[in-house]
């Protein structure tokens, strides 16, 4: 479905694509610095201790979590500096994209480059033989991977708006509410593999955060029931 | 080789020859940009002033003005399409060397070395394995840059013949012989039967078709798909016959000397690129990809590079250094003459790009006419060897990773991040730039840190199922 919002929404536009490929690179970069971290803490402890090295993956993926979010943060700020940009480079005195463009994208940026990451190696092994769960774990591991997956790109992509439309209007609130979102959404995997814990609560925030995020972008109810019902 | 590289600056020349009516064009544009900008000012102070009798001159000067905001306008839009006609290709290309190298297990067996790398890799220390791999560098890239010196040398003194019939031989050799090879290697793979007499009809319509387009007049799309898989070819001849750390030695150096030879003023790209504007000639279409096309003549020039680079990968099966070299050189001079002359006609024209249709219109127009073309029309153009050793690095990292898919990712989004703010600098220098070294940068540092850093941690979340 990602990829699909990808195509339909974002490869008309070259500048889109720009924006997305550069959200992906923040990602990247936020990911490279965690594991730097994470890598640096695994070295120098005890790599027999099986609690504490999952105490330290912990650790990292909450630093990875603020991390993105702090990329987030300085790919608005870069985003601000290109729109300006733009404006005063064009004859109407309107950039060509908005901000909310922006935010969309860059949202899809960095929920395409997480999913991928998170998936692909599974999908390149989930192509050759083998048996799903031989050792006791979980059979659903291919599926619940995929959801959660699917469930972390969309959020992503709300969390850029919802973000976005934080820093634009000064509301700190919000942006501590997506903060809070992601650690929350990250620390519920946490009980994989009992994937009730970690699926049900991510697809309940996805759908809060869905909500909120159609309503920043001035949609309403009205709206979507004439979407709906074709322009009725 | 020398001949070679004396046939490629006559390419150059030509194709510098025929970038001054677009010289022209973006000098008139340049001026009209700059009095828009004057215009702009001037307009806001007389509305100010004469609000009265200047209406007509505020009209004119408003149309004048509006003209000039338009074609600025454009330009920044084009930008942004320009940098995608240049994403879609270096993709493609780097998507085929994966998923040959991926499917394909020939281009990741070792079956020897080139004559140009003589030190192996496989010895017993690793001081002895870095020594090793640091002369082999060393070798290549001192006969780059031996290459190039003569490629300028022969340029300078107008062998165009020779040059030309060097690359019409490393095109003939690269589109037939390689792409033998290849599909060969493909239906070993897939298992596929096939008797000689197929093959032997598909390769000729293959070459011959492939021969035309590049060196005559052919469609566009079609020559960019055979531009496109003549550097897939030769980067993966490249994968498969470099050894593990002479490959990113070498990629890193050439990144630097891509960089020394275009901005430095004695750097001999750049003597090359200033010696073609002086003597009204253009550079080398062969060897360079473009994104549009722009001059009817030059079409047929489009593949003297690639022919160099073919010639180069052909005849080191049979002699070694001196093609290899070549290609090499081929390839260095494309990445700086690109953007070394994309530079140049940026620089009159305005960061302007050329559509494919555009292109297919000037091919409509007479030649001359070509200087009353709308400027948006112009093309951003990226050298062959760009090409290469971008596939270079991503198929290098596809096939020796172990963090596999993952560090082929960040490599390719990196490198597209690399391309973009090249292009970027272009826009903004207007001056030749070499492609390579912010991509390759980025594209190594990327490399490295994934596969040491990313993957160990991406596998603990996987294994537990953790999500950042």
């Amino acid at each position: 479905p990602a990829f699909g919002l990808f195509l339909f929404t974002i490869a008309r536009d070259p500048l889109r694509i720009i924006i997305l490929i550069a959200g992906a690179f923040f990602w990247l970069v936020s990911l490279l610095l965690s594991s730097l971290i994470w890598f640096i803490a695994v070295k120098a402890s005890d790599p027999r201790d099986e609690p504490l090295q999952k105490g330290l993956l912990i650790f990292g993926v909450m630093f990875s979590v603020l991390l993105q979010e702090a990329f987030r943060f300085l790919y608005y700020k870069l985003l601000r500096k290109a729109i300006e940009g733009l404006v005063a480079l064009s004859e109407d005195g309107c950039s060509p994209i908005s901000i909310q463009q922006m935010a969309y994208v860059a949202g899809v940026g960095f929920g395409l480059m997480s999913g991928a990451f998170s998936m692909i190696n599974l999908l390149a092994d989930a192509l050759g033989p083998g048996t799903v769960g031989i050792h006791g774990d979980s059979q659903l591991y291919f599926l619940t991977s995929a959801f959660m997956t699917m469930v972390l790109i969309f959020l992503h992509t709300f969390w850029g708006i919802l973000f976005f439309h934080g820093c634009e209007h000064r509301r700190w609130w919000e942006i501590t509410a997506v903060v809070v979102m992601h650690l929350a959404v990250s620390g519920s995997t946490f009980c994989n593999p009992l994937y009730v814990g970690s699926l049900v609560p991510s697809y309940l925030l996805m759908a809060t955060a869905a909500v909120w995020a159609y309503q920043l972008s001035g949609g309403s109810a009205q709206n979507l029931r004439r979407f709906l019902l074709c322009k009725s | 080789m020398t001949e070679l590289s004396a046939h490629l600056p006559q390419f150059q020349h030509g194709q510098l020859s025929e970038n001054f009516p677009d010289n022209h064009l973006s000098n008139t544009n340049d001026n009209s940009e700059r009095r828009r900008h004057d215009n702009n000012e001037r307009r806001r102070n007389d509305n100010a002033e004469s609000e009265t009798n200047g209406q007509p001159q505020n009209n004119a000067q408003q149309v004048v003005e509006q003209d000039e905001e338009e074609d600025e306008e454009l330009t920044l839009k084009y930008g942004a399409k320009h940098v995608i006609m240049l994403f879609v290709p270096v993709t493609l290309c780097m998507v085929v060397v994966v998923a040959t190298i991926k499917s394909v297990s020939f281009y990741t067996r070792k079956d020897g070395q080139l004559i140009y790398t003589p030190f192996t890799e496989e010895t017993e220390t690793v001081g002895q394995r870095a020594l090793n791999s640091i002369l082999n560098a060393a070798i290549m890239i001192s006969v780059i840059i031996v290459m190039t010196i003569l490629l300028v040398v022969l340029y300078k003194y107008r062998c165009y013949k020779v040059i030309h019939g060097w690359l019409i031989i490393s095109s003939l050799l690269l589109l037939f012989f390689f792409s033998f090879i290849y599909l060969g290697e493909v239906f070993k793979t897939y298992n596929v039967a096939m008797d000689y007499i197929t093959v032997a009809l598909m390769i000729w319509n293959f070459g011959v078709v492939g021969m035309i387009c590049i060196h005559w007049k052919g469609p566009l799309r079609l020559q960019q798909a055979y531009l496109i898989m003549i550097s897939a070819l030769m980067a993966l001849v490249f994968i498969k016959y470099l050894p593990e750390w002479t490959a990113w030695l070498i990629l890193a150096v050439i990144s630097v000397y891509d960089l020394v030879a275009v901005l430095c003023p004695k750097g001999p790209l750049r003597m090359l690129v200033e010696t073609a504007q002086e003597r009204n000639e253009t550079l080398f279409p062969a060897l360079i990809y473009s994104s549009t096309m722009v001059w009817l003549v030059n079409m047929a020039e489009e593949d003297p590079e690639a022919q160099r680079k073919a010639s180069k990968n052909s005849t080191y099966d049979k002699q070694g250094s001196a093609n290899q070299t070549g290609t090499e050189d081929a390839e260095a001079d494309d990445g700086g003459f690109s953007r070394e002359w994309q530079q140049q006609r940026d620089n009159r024209i305005g960061p302007i790009e050329s559509t494919p249709e555009s292109r297919a219109a000037v091919q409509a127009l007479p030649s001359n006419s070509q200087t009353s073309e709308d400027p948006e029309e112009r093309g951003v153009k990226l050298g062959l060897g760009d090409f290469i050793f971008y596939s270079v690095l991503v198929g290098k990292a596809s096939a020796t990773a172990s963090g596999d898919w993952n560090t082929t990712l960040a490599c390719f989004v990196a490198i597209l991040i690399g391309l973009c703010l090249t292009l970027l600098l272009l826009a903004i220098f207007k001056k030749a730039l070499p492609a390579l070294p912010i991509s390759i940068t980025f594209g190594l540092v990327f490399y490295f840190a994934t596969d040491n850093l990313v993957q160990p941690f991406m596998d603990q979340l996987a294994f537990h199922q953790f999500y950042i």
